[in-house]
């Protein structure tokens, strides 16, 4: 080592931060009454096809904005509003493959918060790293597709430990893939025993009343 | 793209570090890495030369990454494995059931000052 040189230890994970900012931003949506959920899963699983039906079914008995997070482009936002007629905006990640808590305030002070019951936030389509941000959110929630496999679980361990909400979209295609539901539900729950699965077709809006029912269960507790 | 998002939170971190230290400038970071963690190592130290000689601070100054084993435990049996090797299935008994004990680190461990 070089004369002079001094060691100062830091022994810090570079996810303390974000973990704070996470934390604070929980206690005040919770404050606040506004349930923000974050829906991960793989680029095209169907989040936004999901979330038009999600929205159209519970948009009469909460209110409800959507943040769309991109890494370029507007698509989803565009197609969300003219789907819905809700509030959705966009958030740009400006080439980051995920969302922290710091972007996802930044995305939510455009947002206006009061009198709103729920914000969904479409993360961005990756199954890695958006799993090691927390960005405050009240629950996660993923949606994994037949044609991904029913072995998704034990390929991408952490992002199935840290959501409690797996649903299970493009049923329909079942007969074409050797979707295994059994060993899938088998394979979440080894990493998460107290997750809740729904099997869905986003395309038909089958099974789709039942996630609404769980989210509209969902807000409900969190708002007492 | 990913090794630059975390280039960036590195440098937030020991910006912050230094700041109160009193470090006027720093020689080099030390980072623990696990061996499962989603960082590689060549990118991360390729972004770091990019962003790093942005800052005053931070110009010249060398990433150096520091390997950590990735370890999984078995919950059917208890025992411990090495993860690389085995991957999610238990050596001893055939179990898929284990989790991992330690491997995803992404942590600054020290930086080297004048
Ligand atoms: N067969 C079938 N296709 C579906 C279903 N749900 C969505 N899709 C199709 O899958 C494709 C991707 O759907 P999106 O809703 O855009 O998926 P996404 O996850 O929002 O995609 P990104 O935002 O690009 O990550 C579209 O062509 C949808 O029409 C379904 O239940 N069944
Ligand atoms: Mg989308
Ligand atoms: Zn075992």
């Amino acid at each position: 080592m070089e004369d002079g040189v001094k060691v100062i230890e830091i022994k810090k994970s570079i996810f303390e931060d974000n973990e704070k900012e996470a934390d604070a931003l929980r206690a005040e949506l919770k404050r606040k009454g506004v349930y923000l959920l974050n829906l991960m899963s793989s680029p095209g699983s169907g989040k936004t096809t999901t979330l038009i039906r999600l929205v159209n079914l519970i948009k009469d008995q909460v209110r409800v904005a959507v943040m769309e997070a991109d890494i370029d482009s507007d698509v989803d936002a565009v197609k969300i509003k003219e789907a819905t007629g809700i509030p959705s905006i966009q958030l740009h990640t400006g080439g980051m493959c995920h969302l922290d808590a710091e972007m996802t305030r930044q995305g939510l002070d455009n947002v206006a918060l009061d009198g709103l019951d729920l914000v969904i936030l479409e993360n961005v389509g990756n199954l890695v790293c958006p799993a090691e941000f927390d960005t405050g959110s009240a629950q996660n929630a993923m949606i994994l597709s037949v044609p991904e496999g029913h072995d998704k679980p034990l390929k991408y361990p952490l992002m199935f430990s840290i959501c409690n909400l797996v649903v299970i979209n493009k049923m329909d295609v079942m007969p074409y893939f050797d979707f295994d539901l059994d060993k899938c539900k088998e394979y979440i729950h080894m990493r998460n025993p107290k997750a809740t699965v729904i099997p869905i077709c986003a395309k038909t809006g089958e099974g789709v009343d039942e996630l609404a029912q769980w989210l509209l269960n969902e807000i409900k507790n969190w708002k007492n | 793209m990913h090794e630059l998002g975390i280039v960036f939170y590195i440098i937030r971190d020991v910006k912050k570090a230094a700041l109160e230290h009193g470090v006027e400038h720093v020689n080099a970071v030390v980072m623990n890495i696990g061996e499962v963690s989603t960082v590689v190592p060549d990118y991360l130290t390729d972004c770091w030369r990019w962003a790093a000689d942005k800052e005053d601070l931070l110009r010249g100054c060398e990433l150096r990454c520091n390997m950590l084993p990735a370890v999984t435990t078995c919950n059917a049996c208890g025992k411990e494995y090495p993860t690389v090797e085995h991957g999610r299935t238990c050596p001893y008994c055939g179990s898929e059931d284990t989790v991992l004990k330690c491997g995803n680190e992404v942590e600054i461990k020290e930086i080297e000052v004048l």
